[in-house]
């Protein structure tokens, strides 16, 4: 299963610890010049990314730390106010509706999105005729989905007149424009998100594809039907492949900036009920260039982030099942 | 490390699996029954996209009356009124996305192999410290970065340069990619780097000369993936292109859509058009890698 390369995000913590404990023995039997020499040579190849690190990432995640105790607006220099920003943000009632926009954006979206595409993926896994351009077909929609013309699509789609609309009218149901109906919009997102279901699809047919055979015929010798197949056979072993699949498009959907940006024009309405987090985030930096509060507002979608991952990582002791 | 087998033979993902025994028994009808929903769902999935290439050939007007996938007439207008609608003809947005594109391609295939060799041949002093830096940044929202990183390229002048869009690749930022050339690097056999340690090659010429050339297929992921994510890319390149004269084609796709709003729904689809054409290519040209990448580290 942990084939996968996955395995060292979802599975394999334990396996950096074990090496890391290995190292200082090994680095006492064998600290002879070559070692030193190989020191110097990783340094030299890594000295990119070290860079990198400092001035692309590390510094800037300290400086936004250091700018969300601040007032700063690019003009004059950054001026500490202590906790103000944090304290602003307990006030802020935009905030507070963009947070209840991103949550039911995520914990909506991602589970239909990784429903749709295990389903597909044990549709396909059985050795279906034609796999290769089925799973292009629906791979496909992920590739683009991000791009600003689909989001222009999907405006003119769910719009009052828009294709949804045109449809509908065609089998005599008359609808409402879905982009402009504050309890509508975000539901277009939801199905934008959902339509991208062929990545993680592409995941759970991987892994689908590491169930040893023999497994489904012992089960079936024990006179298993297809049912208690999938529940007892595949999913126990394709846990592992859905946590990855729930980390990573949760973070992923954390982050949906362009598609609410296009749709709503980049205002997040109607009533804020598109306003994502990075597009609230966006709005305050660099609509209003309240630099300082949107650090802040960076640095509590990094916790939340986190903290999010790591109660998934946390809950996946309990149904996570690694075989070995 | 279990990880160490993961996937460059390539064919694994093409051929079908095996069947699990009684999924045949269904028989003939139930086959059609399976396919016929699938190519439904594919469709389904599909008409967004023809019906906005269909549209693009259809006068603004039927647009909004014509929910079919075959025009009535095909007609150019809308690609020649759009191309030359905003301040600069469309080229000139394609071109800059191109460069932005193509200079990140190169950076990220530099700077993240070269860390990539060092993490999964070397055995270096913070290895292990170092590499777990790397894995923690592969979920780092930009979102997080962005306002220093703003503030730091403004004291450098480089606003309304594409400076912000590229130099960052070439110092290995998207640690997806050394992730991925790692997990393919540590499947290559050692035998043959050591033959050549054995004849006095240094690492550069290992990595230049031995794994590079055997890490094709990684790399031509690589080089997809940061295509079609550069040249989708809008969040970064809004804040960092401000000034219409360097606008990339999603910024000024954004703000043909702010500018003309919703009367020019015919030439919005096809400058729309226009600018998916490349992914679209790519996609075509390049699938197998696609898959594969995203089936070694669920890249999208």
């Amino acid at each position: 299963m942990s084939e996968l390369g996955l395995g060292d995000i979802a599975g394999s913590a334990g396996d950096r610890g074990a090496e890391r404990r290995a190292q200082p023995s090994h680095r006492k039997l064998l600290k002879s010049k070559g070692s030193r020499r190989e020191d110097r040579a990783a340094y030299a190849f890594l000295l990119p990314w070290f860079i990198g690190m400092a001035v692309f990432t590390l510094g800037p995640i300290l400086a936004s730390l250091y700018l969300s105790f601040t007032d700063y607006t690019l003009l004059s220099p950054p001026e500490w106010v202590g906790l103000d920003n944090f304290q602003r943000m307990l006030d802020d009632t935009r905030l507070h509706k963009s947070l209840v926009v991103t949550f039911e954006y995520v914990f909506v979206s991602v589970p239909l999105q990784l429903s749709l595409a295990l389903a597909l993926a044990m549709l396909l896994n059985r050795g279906v005729r034609g796999l290769a351009f089925y799973r292009s077909v629906y791979y496909l929609p992920s590739l683009l989905a991000g791009s600003v013309s689909i989001a222009i699509l999907w405006r003119q789609i769910f719009g009052g007149d828009g294709l949804v609309n045109q449809l509908l009218d065609v089998v005599g149901i008359e609808g409402t424009s879905w982009i402009a109906n504050p309890d509508t919009a975000l539901g277009t997102l939801v199905v934008l998100n959902a339509w991208t279901f062929g990545a993680p699809m592409v995941i759970f047919l991987a892994g689908l594809r590491q169930i040893p055979a023999s497994y489904y015929e012992a089960a079936s010798v024990d006179g298993a039907g297809p049912v208690s197949r999938f529940f007892r056979i595949t999913l126990p072993l394709l846990t592992p492949i859905i946590f990855f699949n729930v980390v990573l498009q949760m973070i992923d959907a954390f982050q949906n900036f362009t598609q609410a940006f296009v749709v709503s024009g980049g205002k997040g309405g109607p009533v804020d009920s598109t306003l994502v987090y990075t597009l609230y985030l966006y709005d305050r930096g660099f609509g209003s260039f309240e630099m300082g509060y949107a650090s802040a507002l960076a640095w509590v979608l990094l916790v939340i982030i986190a903290v999010l991952t790591g109660v998934n990582f946390l809950f996946a002791k309990k149904w996570v099942f690694y075989g070995d | 490390m279990a990880t160490d087998t993961m996937l460059p033979a390539g064919p694994a993902l093409d051929t079908p699996a095996e069947r699990p025994p009684g999924a045949g028994s269904g028989g003939r009808s139930r086959r059609l029954g399976k396919h016929a929903l699938l190519i439904v769902l594919g469709l389904a999935m599909l008409y967004p996209l023809l019906w906005m290439v269909s549209s693009s050939f259809k006068p603004t007007e039927t647009i909004f009356r014509d929910p079919s996938i075959w025009p009535r007439q095909v007609d150019f207008d809308n690609y020649t009124e759009g191309w030359t609608a905003l301040a600069h003809p469309f080229h000139f947005y394609l071109w800059n996305s191109a460069v932005v594109a193509f200079f990140s391609v190169v950076g990220n295939l530099l700077s993240c192999s070269l860390a990539a060799y060092a993490f999964a041949r070397l055995r270096f002093r913070g290895r292990a410290i170092f590499f777990a830096m790397m894995l923690s940044t592969l979920m780092l929202p930009i979102h997080v970065l962005i306002v220093p990183r703003y503030v730091l390229f403004s004291e450098l002048g480089w606003i309304n340069t594409t400076l912000p869009l590229i130099v960052p690749k070439f110092f290995a930022t998207d640690a997806f990619f050394i992730f991925l050339m790692v997990q393919f690097i540590r499947g290559l056999p050692r035998e043959l780097d050591e033959a050549a340690r054995m004849d006095g090659c240094g690492h550069f010429r290992i990595y230049w000369r031995i794994v590079m050339p055997l890490s094709l297929p990684a790399l031509a992921t690589s080089a997809l993936f940061t295509f079609i994510w550069t040249w989708n890319d809008f969040f970064s390149q809004l804040i960092f292109l401000t000034d219409p004269n360097t606008y990339t084609a999603p910024v000024a796709l954004n703000s043909f859509l702010d500018g003309q709003g919703e009367s020019a729904w015919g030439q919005l689809f096809a400058m729309s058009v226009v600018a998916l054409a490349p992914i679209f290519g790519f996609f075509l040209a390049g699938q197998r890698y696609l898959t594969q990448g995203i089936a070694t580290t669920g890249l999208k």
